[in-house]
């Protein structure tokens, strides 16, 4: 018998893989049989409101939480503060109340009484020197590399610039919450969660309980970017009160608690030199970076910086700031969006006063790009350019129509791992032929199950609906939580092993009873068992071979067998219009072009790249947290003023995966996050074609637009 | 959000009725598209909430003499289809703008006319002036939405209206009812919006019982033009950063007469004689809609973070002139 190896099927023989399979959960979720854990509502669930701070910055003198518990309805009220505690941010949980209606909670929370004395706060991120004036800054760390000093003094051209990218928050449909209820010393906890088998403990720690005795439920989730690891304070009120109550309770943060301390991406700005010889190639980059991840500073990490260049000469620093905001959360692609932004705004600009087509330009640096992708830049470049018509419609920066609407081209590009996560899962064939599988990891939305039961059915040579899926309940095998990009290469490496394994004890079965010399000439296809091309019999026939009790086997992952990886390049073209007479920005047709090794489902892959460019275009053109220096309050954090594009804002979205042999030949990489970091610079490049002028600070509104305009600065 | 009172009233006069109990705190329910917000952020906290939505003299558009009356329960998508308002175009462009069909479905020109400013502070408990220790948070704070027009004394939000340029160009009257249940009074549109001095003030002329019933519009004449000039940085629901109202009178393609009204600017709609007078006697063109823009901006007084408002509106000013005379070309939506 030759040995057998974990393996994918050669491309050429693939009957689900690659292909356009929807989502195998998407008519459940379309028409509301999905149940997410802000629908849980099971007997006697109690709803619960949460009471805020409306300071940036204030001590609790004192909390009657009395007045409350008197109230029609309500069952159990929990304070987040005390005494003498002291909020940082607004927003801040103070406490919270469960009552029969959330209407009667409301009342509640209006009726308790806090005293703050209110103390000094600063929430300026962007003004470096103010902030430095109130003592708010501290060193960040930075990087040093070659000597650019000499480097600038020598090069032909130098540009310097300021650039930066606001705060965002995160802003999931599905808000941070929970559904708890015991029975006995049990928990379950329906939770809101990127990370299902991690959050048993988070639980079981702070409520004086064992981990066994929390099992997490999370069936569906109505989107997770980063920000939903940890149960949070929140989760563990829920738990709380439920116990107290002797009831469930259901807790989910309303939208502007959502927004203001469920978690943020953090602001960066950076004052830029750049410089480059005559033909265009960078010879040395110097930045220096601030802005806030909330009250402990920080900011952007910005190792990073250049993104993703290696430049011979290089040198960055970064000031974190500490504002009375609230805390940072990892927000897809942590932080290569800013950085990216930082980096090729300052580069396109280096490029137009060389006079040098961006295209040209970028193609030149490609040589510095890290991980060794120039290759396959470059070949996604070439793709993405035609899909664009980059050649026909690139123009001189500045130089396109002459009336107030001006077109204009930008480009960026981008990286990431995506490595596979680790992942259990318990495959079980059963005698009469169906297949389930269990593991403790979730799908966030990204087509996880789908994935998962493509790998099953491709490899068992049945359809996607013969496949059922268990997952999102802690109580099945550990998986890693959903972030990084880990979970595809996770699950389908881990499901592919343990279907292979169970597949060829299945084969070692039907050919000894059907006297077939080698197992290994057998393949399942179409329902049945092939011998070459001649049927031996059928997949359920070979099924029952099994006995009376199913065949389980687990699957583990990650390994080096070739069945994943990791590292993505990907590049990003835009074509756009500004109206230079009201700064409105309208995107016509925006490119991707993107790899991610062998791809499983090309329909749920092009979605991914669909759903980051959306999130992209908003974090380009309107989206973001809005600080207001008098009150300290997050002046936005509504869904009129936290502005969101619409299907018509997003104007033509093309997503074009990249994957020759090579390709595939890599096995699965992450795909998650890559593409939503390359928008930002992208458009603010196609911009700054457009209308001549750089727009320094993301999002471009029509005020920055205008402000731009005005002053003239290029 | 506070308990309070609901009351379903059939007319006018019983309308007015409910509205006057409790001292006037009292609040109309018709669309219901702001008042909920309203109510849930504590801006406002009625003792009594009175459904004018059976109320049948104040809905539908009708033909009286000398032009035409909607009521103020009249829906956006009644106005965006109303055979009697083809000729009004300015309207029917103000509602198409609105985007979002919920809010064209169940929004009404009533409601928009009367609904209470968007101003975050406002939104975020710091009452309609927004106010902190007796001192403007909007004059150092946030304003980049605020007004560049009027804003000199204690009111510095913009006027949320959307029908109301259009209307107060075409020299619409509003009919008010109350606060005697036969009192009825009609006011030019123009006068019906204030700008407050005190909270108390509101933005409207309408006093505690009194309700807005009807809107009327002259007739419209066939050298009679209109145009609408919203800029929306969202393609769905979203506040314009300013917008322009215009009705022109053109013969022999001269200007004879000319309304110029901004919105989203100042405390109230804002008129601009001045762009009105550089039309007047002129030809429109590209060259006439630019001097009538820059007329109607000259005396803007931007505040802290909102210089950019004045250019929005200037172009809002042009591109509806050009939009009613059919000229607007290469403008981005």
């Amino acid at each position: 018998m030759a040995e057998r190896k974990f393996s994918w099927p050669a491309r050429s023989e693939t009957t689900l893989i690659g292909k356009d399979i929807p989502r195998i959960d998407g008519v459940a979720k379309a028409s509301g049989q999905a149940k997410y854990t802000a629908d849980i509502n099971t007997k006697g669930t109690l709803f619960a409101v949460l009471l805020t701070c409306p300071y940036a910055a204030a001590k609790v003198k004192s909390i009657d939480l009395e007045p409350a518990r008197k109230m029609p309805g309500v069952k159990s009220v929990f304070p987040f503060k005390k005494e003498k505690d002291e909020i940082r941010w607004e927003g801040d949980l103070v406490a919270a109340v469960a009552a029969e209606r959330t209407e009667q909670a409301e009342d509640a929370v209006k009726a308790i009484v806090v005293e703050y004395e209110q103390l000094p706060f600063f929430v300026d991120e962007a003004d470096v020197k103010r902030a430095a004036f109130a003592d708010r800054t501290k060193g960040a760390g930075g990087a040093k590399k070659g000597d650019v000093e000499a480097a600038l003094k020598t090069a032909a051209v130098v540009h310097r610039g300021h650039y930066g990218i606001a705060t965002i928050s995160h802003m999931c449909l599905e808000p941070h919450g929970s559904h708890c209820g015991w029975k006995d010393d049990d928990l379950e906890a329906h939770l809101s969660t990127q990370n299902v088998s991690g959050t048993p403990g988070q639980f079981a720690e702070p409520l004086g309980i064992d981990a066994a005795n929390v099992t997490v439920v999370s069936d569906y989730e109505g989107g997770g970017f980063g920000s939903k690891f940890a149960v949070g304070e929140w989760g563990v009120a829920c738990a709380k009160m439920a116990k107290e109550a002797g009831r469930p309770v259901r807790l989910m943060l309303d939208r502007a608690t959502e927004l203001k301390i469920a978690g943020t991406r953090p602001s960066g700005y950076a004052d830029v030199t750049v410089a480059a010889d005559a033909d265009g190639t960078v010879v040395a980059w110097d930045s220096l970076h601030w802005g806030t991840a909330g009250i402990g500073g920080g900011g952007v990490a910005v190792g990073q910086m250049p993104y993703p260049f290696d430049f011979p000469n290089r040198s960055t620093a970064q000031i974190g700031i500490s504002c009375n905001t609230g805390p940072n959360q990892a927000w897809r692609a942590p932080p290569h969006p800013q950085l990216c932004a930082m980096t090729q705004t300052a580069l396109d600009d280096l490029a137009a006063k060389l006079n040098m087509d961006s295209y040209d330009f970028f193609k030149k640096n490609l040589q510095f790009t890290q991980f060794g992708k120039a290759e396959v830049y470059a070949a996604e470049m070439e793709i993405a350019a035609k899909a664009i018509d980059w050649k026909k419609k690139w123009h001189p920066r500045g130089e396109g129509e002459k009336g107030a609407v001006k077109r204009g081209l930008g480009m960026a590009l981008h990286t990431w791992g995506g490595g596979a996560g680790a992942c259990t899962c318990s495959v079980k064939v059963h005698p009469d032929g169906s297949v389930e599988t269990f593991l403790g990891s979730q799908d966030i939305g990204t087509g996880t199950r789908t994935i998962i039961a493509i790998t099953l059915a491709e490899t068992f040579g049945l359809a996607v609906e013969d496949i059922k899926v268990n997952l999102g309940s802690s109580k099945y095998s550990r998986s890693d939580g959903s972030g990084g990009s880990i979970t595809v290469g996770g699950v389908s490496g881990a499901h592919r092993r343990a279907a292979q394994t169970a597949l060829w004890q299945i084969f070692d079965k039907v050919a000894e009873k059907h006297k077939i010399e080698s197992a290994d000439a057998l393949v399942a296809r179409g329902g049945k068992i092939l011998n070459g091309k001649k049927e031996v019999c059928t997949w359920k026939q070979a099924c029952s071979l099994l006995g009376v009790k199913p065949l389980e086997v687990q699957g583990e992952g990650p390994k080096k067998d070739g069945l994943t990886s990791e590292r993505v390049g990907g590049v990003q073209m835009v074509d756009l219009s500004v109206d230079t007479e009201t700064g409105l920005v309208r995107i016509h047709k925006f490119v991707a072009v993107q790899d991610c090794g062998l791809i499983l489902d090309e329909l749920t892959a092009r979605s991914q790249v669909l759903g980051a460019l959306i999130m992209g275009i908003s974090y380009s053109l309107s989206e973001e947290r809005i600080m207001d220096n008098k009150t300290g309050r997050y002046i936005n954090a509504d869904l009129e003023n936290y502005k969101l594009p619409r299907i018509g804002d997003v104007g033509e979205l093309v997503a074009i995966m990249y994957q020759p042999d090579s390709e595939y030949d890599k096995g699965v990489v992450g795909l998650g996050e890559p593409p939503v970091i390359s928008p930002g610079a992208a458009i603010s490049n196609a911009v700054a074609n457009a209308c001549g002028v750089r727009v320094p600070i993301l999002p471009l509104t029509p005020k920055r637009v205008l402000d731009a305009l005005k002053g003239g600065k290029a | 959000m506070n308990s309070f009172e609901y009351a379903s009233p059939r007319s006018e006069q019983e309308a007015v009725e409910l509205l006057s109990a409790h001292d006037g705190q009292t609040a109309v329910l018709a669309g219901g598209t702001d008042l909920f917000n309203l109510l849930r952020a504590g801006c406002i906290a009625p003792k009594r909430v009175v459904d004018i939505k059976n109320v049948e003299t104040m809905q539908g558009v009708s033909a009286v003499s000398g032009g035409i009356m909607l009521g103020a329960l009249t829906t956006l998508d009644e106005i965006l289809v109303h055979p009697l308002l083809r000729d009004y175009g300015s309207l029917v462009q103000v509602a198409d703008a609105v985007h979002s069909i919920q809010i064209q479905a169940m929004g009404t020109i009533g409601g928009d006319l009367c609904h209470l400013p968007n101003c975050w502070y406002y939104r975020n408990g710091y009452g309609l002036l927004g106010l902190e220790h007796g001192q403007s948070l909007v004059e150092e704070g946030r304003n980049e939405f605020h007004a560049v027009f009027g804003n000199r004394g204690p009111a510095k939000f913009v006027s949320a209206s959307r029908f109301a340029p259009a209307l107060i160009a075409w020299g619409a009257t509003a009919r008010i009812v109350g606060p005697e249940p036969e009192q009825v009074s009609v006011v030019p549109l123009e006068y019906f919006f204030v700008t407050p001095k005190s909270a108390e003030q509101g933005v409207t002329v309408l006093k505690p019982g009194q309700i807005l019933t009807h809107v009327v519009l002259p007739e419209a004449r066939e050298e009679i033009v209109s145009a609408s000039y919203e800029v929306l940085q969202m393609e769905g629901l979203d506040w314009p950063l300013a917008s322009a109202g215009v009705r022109l009178e053109i013969v022999d393609d001269v200007v004879r007469e000319a309304r110029v009204v901004l919105g989203h600017v100042a405390p109230t709609p804002w008129v601009s004689l001045d762009a009105a007078a550089t039309l007047v006697g002129n030809v429109v063109d590209v060259q006439s809609a630019e001097a009538a823009g820059g007329a109607a901006v000259a005396r803007a007084t931007p505040l802290s973070e909102n210089g950019y408002k004045v250019q929005i509106a200037r172009t809002a000013v042009k591109r509806a002139i050009l939009r009613a005379a059919g000229q607007l070309e290469g403008a981005l939506t």
